[in-house]
């Protein structure tokens, strides 16, 4: 994992003064709540409905088992003793006081933690892959040019200030587990045909009320050349993106307005003249940032551990758990394991300060000293040996965090909607918690397959509802929480917006609309095999309408 | 008019608050003062103005609400009955967790 260097520690230890400074003056009264505002958002304070809200950065999703205890200390010293992982692989804290911000900071400081970059128009924290480094199939650990990116953005004073908030999402594999058709940038790490590492970039993708899918501006970016071309693609939008109207200022605006080609081609007249330049990344300080994710010491084992074969065959639970939240390592005789934020009714992405203790002291023990966030609003264990994978499922249960359900209908990614957020129009979490409950029995869960349901409680969509295979927005209906279904949205390689199927649902009505639309495909899938975002694709949105409106009248 | 309470964040913990009938803020709804002319709203959004000034509270602003016969005031936005509560989804957060929520 990487560790600060002394510039690193510097430049969050004095950010933490100056916070408090800020603070001070706030309540002193010298600041303003508008000149104010601007500050503590670059601090990640926002106000919600309730309360002051933090948002911390966990940068590429990777923590220590160390950090993640910290991140439970400020659950408990500070907040309500919980915290909720979010889909930019942060987590939140909904209670803080902003008397206390400056502390937290100061004690999320003494762990390599800040939350810079968790608000404001600025490049935001750099998201990855969150099975960075252990995927068999990738090509290169996207932590790496993710850390390369973090230090290149923070703070950088040319694009502090740019006309919107600007989110980078990198895979390292070709199988997309970080969403990157859905961010201003998306990186993917491909090799060319001479056998070099390089960078496929995409650009203007998003989703908030305009969802548009990224579009590729290059095939191949040499390594040397990321950061200039990351500061070509930044150069033309803070130059010529909309400030005028804060709806029509994403860069994926921007691009949409002007065309690709033409944006392609001032982005690569920017380029020329860059790309030489100091910009050019050092190779020894690839090398040296490299080193930080060499990989761990692994043991050599064997590819089968006979014990865990045969409690997989034993223990049903075992073997259902195994089936869902146990994925391949690269190496033999190791695991990736997911814990579920997820269990059946509970808010999706909360996990109770004692349950991050417990995560951290597994990962200490079993995967390494390492743990990752996801996007999708679960935790992983990246480095588990095959044989401790049963210890590891029994220590999980007894936090409660072993459902058997990753991927699966009840995995279900929901912003904080009208509960907590001020951006609110509707609740998302009960929603999700009675669809939870809903398929409550995992086997009738393991029947439907691969189903991934996300909700927004407003259009910014930052539950991912475009990107559902069952998307569900929440809006305001003369005072009424009612909900949209979209249909066949998806975030990996083979990226798609949902289709708006027809009228929105009311708040009593939208669950019986979920399993109805579940039913359906059921009713129509070709076989067993076919996941329903496949027989989706495949059949259309008329049976599902029929099924959703017409049978109704 | 239909009745207004003024309600905001309190500045040094983010806390809702209300105007009270004695000119303070206070956390609970029930206690809060009913503006029912478009004058006493605006005379109440005056006292929000000098309670920022002040640095008590942030962003004042009128919310609906309705008066039952027994005088329990209520919101009627969505979003004000949470803000009055708590999370709907966790009792055991907010003010319902501490006695000061909505009546049933």
């Amino acid at each position: 994992m990487y560790r600060y260097d002394e510039f690193d520690q510097k430049i969050v230890d004095e950010r933490v003064a100056q916070f408090r400074d800020q603070v001070r003056r706030r309540i002193s009264g010298e600041l303003t709540e508008d000149q104010f505002k601007p500050l503590r958002l670059m601090n990640g304070l926002y106000l919600q409905l309730h309360a002051y809200m933090l948002r911390v950065a966990i940068p590429y999703g990777t923590l220590s088992g160390r950090q993640m205890r910290m991140l439970a200390h400020v659950a408990r010293k500070y907040d309500r003793g919980y915290g909720h992982f979010t889909t930019r692989q942060n987590i939140q804290y909904n209670w803080p006081a902003l008397a206390d911000a400056p502390d937290i900071l100061l004690d999320l400081a003494t762990v390599e933690m800040h939350a810079i970059q968790t608000s404001g128009n600025c490049i935001r924290n750099v998201t990855a892959d969150h099975f960075a480094g252990v995927a068999a199939d990738e090509v290169e650990d996207p932590r790496i040019i993710g850390e390369i990116l973090r230090q290149w953005s923070t703070f950088h004073p040319e694009f502090s200030f740019l006309p919107r908030k600007f989110k980078i999402a990198i895979t390292g594999s070709p199988r997309d587990r970080a969403a990157i058709r859905v961010h201003d940038i998306g990186i993917a790490i491909v090799r060319n045909a001479a056998g070099e590492v390089g960078y496929e970039f995409w650009v203007g993708g998003g989703q908030g009320r305009t969802p548009i899918l990224a579009k590729k501006t290059r095939d191949f970016v040499a390594k040397r050349d990321l950061i200039s071309y990351s500061e070509a693609v930044l150069r033309v939008y803070n130059e010529l993106g909309r400030r005028d109207n804060i709806y029509k200022a994403r860069i994926k605006i921007q691009v949409q307005e002007m065309g690709i080609e033409k944006f392609i081609a001032m982005v690569e007249e920017e380029w020329a003249q860059i790309r030489d330049s100091y910009l050019v990344l050092p190779e020894e300080e690839v090398r040296r940032i490299e080193a930080y994710f060499a990989p761990p010491a692994y043991e050599s084992l064997p590819s089968v551990d006979p014990a865990f074969d045969a409690m997989r065959r034993d223990n049903r639970d075992f073997a259902a758990f195994v089936n869902t939240n146990v994925h391949a390592h690269k190496v033999p005789g190791y695991a990736v394991v997911s814990i579920s934020l997820k269990p059946i009714g509970a808010p999706p992405g909360d996990a109770s300060a004692d349950q991050m203790d417990a995560v951290a002291d597994i990962a200490e023990r079993f995967s390494l000293d390492e743990i990752r966030v996801t996007h999708e609003q679960n935790l992983v264990l990246p480095n588990v040996r095959q044989s401790d994978l049963a210890a590891v499922w029994q220590e999980l249960k007894r936090h409660g965090l072993a459902t058997a359900n990753i991927g699966l209908v009840s995995d279900i990614i929901a912003c904080p909607g009208l509960d907590y957020c001020d951006l609110a129009n509707a609740r998302s979490i009960p929603v999700a918690q009675r669809i939870s409950e809903r398929f409550a029995d995992l086997d009738r869960a393991h029947g439907i397959g691969e189903l991934k349901i996300k909700i927004s409680g407003c259009i910014n969509a930052c539950g991912h509802h475009h990107v559902g295979h069952i998307g569900i927005l929440g809006v305001d209906k003369k005072g009424e929480e009612f909900y949209q279904i979209t249909l066949g949205g998806s975030a990996d390689e083979n990226a798609s917006i949902g289709d708006i199927l027809g009228p929105a649902f009311a708040y009593d009505d939208v669950v019986d609309a979920v399993e109805t639309v579940v039913k359906t495909y059921l009713g129509v899938r070709a076989s067993e095999g076919e996941t329903f975002l496949a027989c989706y694709r495949r059949v259309g949105a008329a049976p599902f309408k029929e099924s959703l409106y017409d049978a109704a009248h | 008019m239909s009745l207004k309470v003024l309600t905001a964040n309190r500045l040094i913990d983010g806390a809702v608050v209300y105007l009270t009938d004695l000119g303070a803020w206070g956390e609970v709804l029930t206690r809060a003062r009913v503006a029912d002319t478009k004058e006493a709203g605006e005379a109440m959004l005056a006292m929000g103005r000098e309670a920022i000034g002040f640095r008590l509270i942030v962003g004042a602003y009128l919310a609906d609400v309705t008066r039952d016969p027994d005088g329990t005031l209520r919101p009627v936005k969505m979003r004000e009955i949470i803000r009055a509560r708590g999370p709907s989804v966790r009792a055991d957060l907010g003010k319902q967790a501490e006695g000061r929520g909505l009546p049933a």
